[in-house]
């Protein structure tokens, strides 16, 4: 189907069911129950699930086929938010024109940055990438504030002066409140509420279109995977000496391949802005960069899934494990003696609310240190430990039938 | 010209914090060919040293003291730290008054026993693995003792003073002629600068005078060779990786009078300590104290009045500017070695 072969169908298909009931999928506890808060299935957070799952299938694309590790993929996204805000302020409220040109300004922006930085790789890459984006970041949260907002940010107001406030059925400022972007008449924030039994399922405009947006970013990245174009990036990855030698000039498949991912960064950034019109300089700095690098390695690098598997994770957790606090840990406790409680939740304690950040560190050298391959070979390890055992009754059973 | 001689003054000490970590992580890519994202918090945890001193210094316990008298007419409690108590009044004082400078006594060991630790329980493990993955272990690393840190001694800045008698500024106009106030800098800025000239000087000298040193040296050249001819090299390099620790601990220690320490501050300098090394050239020990103080002080030039006017946003960007520029025409950085991670 769509020209996959039958695994890659499989996969996609797979991803597509996950995606469209992740509003039930993502809920699995009633609400009022005490395990609510582990639900993820509000608005705002399958938002940045399939928003980062986006961005982080763009970092893989350029990482995990060529290997080259960009720390300032952030610059991308930040200037597809820029960009994005500008179009939804002086074009018209439907997102469409933002997602597009947020893209295309990104894209842009790559050529520009790939171009020099690709002249060199390994760490020297890194640096290069690292120092676009700082750079970018501080002209951003500086100098450039008539245009980004500077450290404030930059949002849709009251009197955006719009070119076509009726256009596409954009509404206008209807009731003296900030237009809200949509998409014909649909607003981002429009959520259709569900409730069967104890259960509470909300079904939010924004996010199915974040959703489809990003299964049509996966079957290209499929694609990409599968072509020969992504081929000739493997290649760069195992030996770019041995394809230069056979004649072959890398510098246009890497700057293609750049320019992607960029892209990729620039759709989510736009897309950012598309369901909360609002960017910040903040986007760019080196630590959101160094976020997509731990989503996709933590997912697995170089698979189609593992990066979006990451991605939802690390918001996951972001969002989830931080709520976590005290008296949550001593109820859950609460059955065993009172010292051991305690102890359990000065235990626990260091690694749930604000410290989340520690446990994911961890999680991460962990992963780095016993997993390469991320989650994603994770999964493939205990999958191929049950078939070697099925392997092995099976010979247990021959030699048993030989004697 | 005055504002030329300050600028250069200003740029020295942010240019010796830079020098001193891009030197410490050139020790560590030279000997074991790691690429240590974590050493910014190794100098954040430097600093926090010298917070946690400080903090021992003054332990106390409470004394009712009958001579002074609350507006009640009821005897006052003071506070009295252990270390009066033991060494008097005065002397105790002036010890916790000298508790930054102390804390260089304090951190040698505690940083050396981390970066042995760190080495010898991460690090060995990744030597033969590429350098992403080095990237990647030692960054989450970096989160991890951030975060740690960020537990403990909460997330906002310490402030730790210097002894008083380096607070106040020096009239280095006078000095030299000029009229006086023209040109003040603060003495402990003049500490920091010293401290690190001989901190640096003190690294080569290890490195070129003793038998140690040399063999430390001939590791770098050629690590096969020097293990054939029957030399634990992987001991000394791992020696060599907690000094490396202790060197940017200390810059870290003497830091902290300068800019109070957070949690973050490792990873603020981390990023320019990288471009740093870069620059001065992957591998080599004088490029990378070359480069610190080059960009120290083009960063000080930068955000003066006048060439801010001419660029705006230039005082931000500088230091990235020129690394972009070097990597591009010099490939090697200023005083890069052939052969050493060239492509």
């Amino acid at each position: 189907m769509f020209g996959l072969d039958k695994k890659d169908t499989g996969l996609l298909l797979i991803v597509a069911a996950l995606v469209a009931f992740a509003p039930i999928l993502l809920n699995p506890f009633p609400e009022n129950s005490a395990l609510a808060q582990f639900n993820a299935g509000y608005p705002d957070l399958m938002q940045r699930f399939v928003i980062f799952g986006i961005f982080a299938i763009g970092f893989n694309i350029l990482f995990g086929l060529t290997g080259y590790l960009s720390f300032g993929h952030a610059a991308f996204l930040g200037v597809g938010s820029y960009a994005g805000v500008w179009m939804l302020k002086l074009l018209t409220i439907n997102v469409i024109p933002a997602i597009i040109m947020s893209t295309l300004v990104a894209g842009l922006f790559s050529i520009l940055i790939g171009y020099i930085s690709l002249r060199r790789s390994g760490i020297y890459f890194s640096i290069l990438t690292l120092a676009f984006a700082q750079m970018s970041f501080a002209l951003a949260a500086s100098v450039l504030t008539p245009i980004t907002g500077g450290e404030t940010g930059l949002q849709t107001g009251l009197n955006d002066p719009r070119i076509f406030p009726e256009f596409l059925g954009g509404g206008a400022t209807s009731g003296g409140n900030i237009p809200a972007p949509e998409l014909f008449g649909l607003e981002m924030r429009a959520s259709y509420e569900l409730s069967v039994g104890g259960w509470l399922w909300t079904f939010n405009a924004g996010y199915y279109v974040c959703a489809i947006i990003m299964l049509v970013a996966f079957y290209v990245a499929i694609r990409i995977f599968r072509s020969p174009f992504g081929m000739m990036l493997r290649a760069v990855k195992s030996n770019q000496r041995r394809l230069n030698y056979t004649g072959l000039n890398t510098k246009p498949y890497m700057l293609a391949c750049f320019v992607i991912s960029g892209m990729y960064a620039g759709l989510a950034g736009g897309l950012m802005v598309s369901m909360d019109p609002l960017a910040g300089a903040e986007r760019m700095q080196w630590t959101a960069s160094g976020e997509v690098v731990l989503m996709t390695i933590l997912g697995g690098v170089g698979t189609l899934i593992g990066p979006v598997l990451g991605a939802g994770m690390i918001k996951y957790f972001e969002n989830i494990f931080s709520k976590i606090n005290d008296n949550l840990l001593h109820q859950w406790f609460a059955f065993m003696p009172d010292g051991l409680e305690d102890f359990m939740v000065a235990v626990i304690h260091p690694f749930i609310g604000k410290g989340w950040h520690l446990t994911l560190g961890l999680l991460f050298m962990l992963v780095v240190i016993f997993l390469p391959g991320g989650l994603v070979e994770g999964g493939q390890r205990i999958g191929g430990l049950f078939k070697r055992k099925k392997k092995n009754t099976t010979t247990d059973t021959q030699s048993t039938a030989a004697n | 010209m005055d504002q030329f001689i300050l600028q250069v003054l200003n740029g020295l000490d942010k240019g010796s914090a830079y020098a001193l970590i891009a030197l410490g992580l050139t020790l560590i890519f030279g000997t074991l060919g790691v690429v240590n994202f974590a050493h910014g918090a190794l100098f954040m945890l430097g600093a926090f040293c010298a917070v946690t001193l400080s903090r021992i210094l003054t332990l106390s316990h409470t004394v009712i003291d009958e001579s002074k008298k609350d507006f009640l007419g009821n005897p006052l409690k003071v506070e009295v730290p252990y270390i009066q108590d033991w060494f008097g009044q005065a002397a105790g004082q002036t010890i916790i008054d000298w508790a930054v400078p102390l804390s260089i006594l304090f951190a040698i060991p505690i940083m050396i026993l981390i970066g042995v630790v760190m080495e010898r329980g991460l690090i060995k493990h990744f030597y033969k693995r590429p350098h992403a993955d080095q990237i990647l272990v030692t960054f989450g690393l970096a989160i991890v003792i951030q975060e740690i840190v960020k537990y403990y001694f909460g997330a906002n800045q310490i402030p730790t003073p210097a002894p008083e008698a380096f607070i106040g500024s020096f009239d280095f106009g006078a000095l030299i002629g000029r009229e006086p106030g023209a040109i003040i800098y603060p003495y402990w800025r003049i500490v920091y600068f010293l401290f690190s000239a001989l901190l640096i000087a003190a690294v080569f000298a290890f490195l070129q005078f003793t038998t140690f040193g040399m063999v430390v040296r001939a590791g770098m050249a050629d690590r096969e060779t020097v293990g054939l001819l029957g030399i634990n090299i992987d001991r000394r390099f791992t020696i060599m990786f907690g000094i490396a620790a202790a060197v940017a601990g200390l810059a870290g220690v003497m830091y902290t009078p300068i800019n109070s320490p957070n949690y973050h501050m490792g990873m603020d300098f981390l990023v320019i300590s990288f471009v740093v090394v870069v620059v001065g050239g992957m591998g080599s020990l004088g490029g990378a104290v070359l480069a610190g103080f080059v960009l120290g002080i083009l960063e000080s030039f930068a955000s003066l009045q006048a060439v801010i006017e001419a660029l705006p946003g230039i005082n931000q960007v500088v230091i990235y500017l020129v690394a972009i520029i070097i990597l591009l025409t010099r490939p090697r950085g200023l005083l890069g070695r052939k052969g050493v991670m060239e492509d």
